[in-house]
Formats: structure tokens, sequence, C-alpha cells
């Protein structure tokens, strides 16, 4: 166990306490049944919906995956199936559980502060928000055949023919994924020596990585809307 | 007030609430601790927490909410189980009956997909919050790991429970899924490198989650198996193992 971890356990020692009956007990009692009280009310003015019978002859359209998958769904627009169903939910899963063996800043441990903190804090908030974000596009704004719709506009079949959609070449492909991620790593480790020092090589590159990675979905998505681009890479097994 | 505490104090004297409790009920620092201590219930908790830690804009409750939601989902989801059958020329029937036919039916049926609506959010914010107050940091690193853990099986919960009315929705959104699952580099028919390993549609990650190669009764079954057995099984045990480590890491956070 580290220092650190030792000074905590022996400051918790210290710390004013209270009796967990009825402080605590007292407490999660009245907010399990405010919750309770909140879904059956809840429950009781509104239905869980129920559409037809299960028809393998006739496709929703759109099929949307249940709302916490959405974000992913809607990246399914701008990565092939491989990488938004299988590879971004991967990096976000190991991402999250090595957060934190790479987060070595001891400070804010045990109370809500940004100062300290603020690349982790803003990193994950901006994360947690994308997520979400890529939800609510996905719930309300997307209509018939996952085409764009503003959430107050009627759903349609007759909405105009998307721009058709060109790849790079993959020799500028290559180029672009190496000055991202050669400069993505690089320039960090140099314009924040003291953060990249503190980190070590090995944590340093495994944050960069997720981070750059994190941004990509962002840099990929803005390429799309803004320059029509499909692939960045393309290869006989797979397209990125 | 006074015949309410003369009687309370005669209940408690009694020798059926003594063996029921095994301490008596007098406030004393004493048993206030006993109240917890010998409590199966409660002893989940310990005796005294620090006085930050019942704060409510501590924790806000969350990961007390998203396991009481667990909790509430237990319930109403073996009531559910009296009536549903996972068929598929029964499930949907089912679905109509426990909306039309069955007392409390409705109610049922509604608050328990409520219910794992708002246990997606409540894990969600709960890992905000832990996130907030850096307490994943040392030494409770291994605790967070299990909560990611946690927060993918709830994931996984709310799915497999999508499927099971048998409906258009349920149906096209397991469709959604499973296809990207056989999109999965080497391990799905539709991945890259697929052909390394020989992997076909009828041998891949989608067929061993559908048992077969479309949404079908034996899909069906796996969704409702994984969804009432496999995977409350495996939460319920990481839960445990998420609590005591709270407690075996020194308690909740709190600053230094
Ligand atoms: C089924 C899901 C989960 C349940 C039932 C659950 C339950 C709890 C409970 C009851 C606590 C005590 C403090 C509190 O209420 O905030 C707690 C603490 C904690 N949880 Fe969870 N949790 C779940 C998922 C998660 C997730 C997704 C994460 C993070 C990714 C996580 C990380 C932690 C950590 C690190 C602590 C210690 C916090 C501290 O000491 O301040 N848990 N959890």
């Amino acid at each position: 166990m580290s220092n650190h971890a030792k000074a905590q356990i022996a400051n918790y020692k210290k710390t004013k306490k209270v009796f967990s009956w009825p402080n605590l007990v007292a407490k999660e009692f009245i907010a399990a049944i405010l919750v309770t009280v909140v879904l059956l009310v809840y429950s009781y003015y509104v239905d869980a919906p129920l559409r037809e019978l299960a028809n393998p002859g006739e496709p929703e359209n759109p099929a949307k995956a249940p709302w916490y998958f959405l974000g992913l769904q809607e990246i399914l627009v701008y990565f092939d199936p491989w990488i938004a169903g299988v590879v971004v939910p991967s990096i976000i899963i190991i991402g999250l559980m090595v957060i934190p063996y790479i987060d070595v800043n001891p400070k804010g441990n045990g109370g809500y502060c940004f100062w300290d903190r603020r690349f982790a804090v803003t990193v994950f908030l901006f994360g947690f928000i994308f997520w979400y974000l890529l939800i609510i596009v996905g719930t309300y704004m997307r209509g018939p055949f996952w085409a764009f719709f503003w959430p107050w506009e009627a759903w349609s079949f007759d909405f105009p023919t998307p721009p058709p959609l060109i790849s790079l070449p993959n020799w500028l492909g290559i180029f672009a994924l190496l000055i991202y991620f050669g400069f993505g790593m690089l320039v960090p480790a140099v314009a924040f020596w003291k953060f990249a020092k503190q980190l070590g090589f090995i944590r340093y590159n495994i944050t960069m990585s997720l981070f750059l990675l994190m941004m990509g979905v962002l840099v990929k998505i803005a390429l799309r809307l803004m320059f029509n681009i499909k692939y960045i890479l393309q290869t006989p097994w797979f397209n990125i | 007030m006074n015949l309410i505490s003369y009687f309370i104090r005669k209940l408690t004297e009694t020798e059926v609430w003594k063996s029921v409790f095994r301490h008596g009920y007098t406030d004393t620092p004493r048993n206030r601790a006993l109240q917890t201590l010998s409590n199966v219930w409660l002893h989940l908790h310990p005796v005294k927490v620090p006085k930050h830690a019942v704060k409510i804009r501590f924790t806000w409750c969350l990961g007390g909410l998203t396991f009481f939601i667990f909790l509430f989902l237990t319930v109403t989801g073996v009531l559910l189980m009296f009536y549903y059958v996972p068929d598929v020329n029964r499930a949907y029937a089912d679905m109509i009956d426990l909306m039309y036919v069955v007392p409390l039916g409705r109610l049922l049926r509604t608050s328990h997909r409520w219910a794992g609506h708002a246990m997606v959010i409540t894990v969600c914010f709960h890992m905000l919050r832990v996130f907030l107050t850096g307490s994943y940091k040392a030494p409770r690193q291994f605790n967070w790991v299990l909560g990611v853990l946690l927060l993918v099986l709830t994931f996984l919960l709310s799915f497999t429970g999508y499927l099971l009315p048998w409906d258009q929705l349920g149906y096209w959104a397991i469709m959604v899924g499973t296809n990207m699952g056989a999109a999965t580099p080497v391990m799905g028919y539709q991945g890259p490198f697929a052909e390394l390993l020989g992997v076909k549609i009828n041998n891949d990650i989608r067929f061993a989650l559908l048992g077969g190669t479309q949404i079908d009764a034996p899909s069906l079954l796996r969704a409702y198996v994984w969804h009432c057995i496999g995977i409350p099984i495996i939460a319920g045990a990481l839960m445990i193992l998420h609590f005591w480590r709270v407690r075996k890491d020194g308690g909740i956070s709190g600053p230094l």
C-alpha cells in the first residue's frame, strides 16, 4: 500500500464521525422511499412502450438500439460497424478502467475540486457530455434511414439526398494519421513537460493515446460533416 | 406523545421484541452501535461514518440508490416471472395480459421498465460523482475497476430485458445491437480478419449470443436466462465485492 493510501486511512481514523444509526440509515431510508414513490407515480401515469408483435419481415424504420447505446449507433454514421460497435466501446471500457492507474495526481481525493485537477476533470466531463450529446442526437434527431431531423420537424421519407462522400487517398490518409498521432503525442510532451514527466513514459503514452482516440472520434465527425470525408484510410481488410 | 413513547417503551421491553432484536432500544451509544452491528441487513454499514459522508451533497445517494433500484427490479422482476413465459408464441400475449388482465400488472410491468432506465441513469451519475470527488484515487483504484464492470453489467441487464416483450421495438433494437457484434474483428463473421479463424455466420459471436443465425426462439430464451439469472447473479456478486471494498479501502472517501 502506498504511503499516500496509508495516510488516507490514518486520516480516516481521525475524522469526526457520527453513528450510522440513525444518521445514515435514516437518509437512505428516506431516499429509498422517495425513489419508490416517484417510480410508482411516474409508472402510473406513463405507460411502458409496447409496439406490435415482433415481425422479422417488417423492419422498423428507423430501428433504434436502447437509448443508452444510441451514442454508439450514432457514430455508426461516421465509422464502420467494427469500430463503432466494438472497438469504441471496448476502448471506452478499458479507458475507464485504467483511469485510477494513469491519474497520479494525489490532489482532490475525497472532495469536489476543479482547479487542482483541471485536465482530468475537463477530459472526463468532455467525454461524459459527448456521450450524452450523441445519445440526444440519436434519440430525438434521427428519423427514417437514420436521416437527420430537428426535433420539431416532422419525419418524412422525402429528405434531400445526402451529398456523395469522398475518401482520402491512402497516402494522404496515412500522412494525416501520422501527423495527428505523432504531433498529438509529441507536442504536449514538450509543451507540458512537467505534466509528462510527472506521469512517466508509460502512463503518458496511455493517457495521450486514449485522449487522442477520443478526440479522433470528434475529428472524424467534423471531417464528415464539413468535408464529406468517408474514409481516412482504406485497406483490403478494414477501413477507417 | 407521552402515550406513544409509553407504548414504544412497553413494546421494546417485551420478550418477543428482545428475542428479535437482541438488544435494548433505549437511546444509548451502545444501543446505537448494536443497532447496526447486530442487524444482518444494516451491518453492511460501519457503526460510525465520517460526518461529511452523510451529507447528501457528497454522494447524492447515487450508489445507494443504484443498489436500491436493483433491489426494486429484483422484486418486480420476480413477480413478472410469475406471468411471463419466454416462448415466442406466448411472450407478447403475456405482455398484453399484464397490461390489461393481471391485477396491477400494468403497474408492475411499467415500473420494472422505468426502474431499469432509472438504474442506468443513476449508475452513470454515480460514476460521475465518484470521478468528480476523485474517489477512485489510491487506495480505491480497484473499486473503481469493479465499478466499471458493474456499469457494463447494468447496460447488459437492461439490454437483455429489451427483447423479452417480443415486440417490434425490442426485436429491432436487439437486431441493431447484435449486428454490431457480427462486426467484431476476428470473432464476428462480418468483422475484419474473420476468415483467419474460419469464422462464419453460424459459428461467430453473434451466433453465440442469438443461439442461431437470426433472432428467434433460442434468442428469446437466451435473453431471458441471461436477464433473469446469469447477469443478476454476476452483478450481485460484484456488488457484494464493491460494497466490501468500500469499507476495506478505508471507508467512504473524504477530504484529506
Ligand atoms: C450496479 C452498480 C453500482 C452500485 C450498486 C454501486 C454502489 C455503491 C455504493 C452504495 C457506494 C457507497 C457510496 C455511495 O453511495 O456513493 C459506492 C461507492 C463507490 N463506487 Fe459504486 N456502485 C455501482 C457502480 C459503480 C461504478 C460504475 C463506478 C465507477 C466506475 C463505481 C465506483 C465506486 C467507487 C470508487 C466508490 C467509493 C467511493 C468513495 O469512497 O467515495 N461504482 N458504490
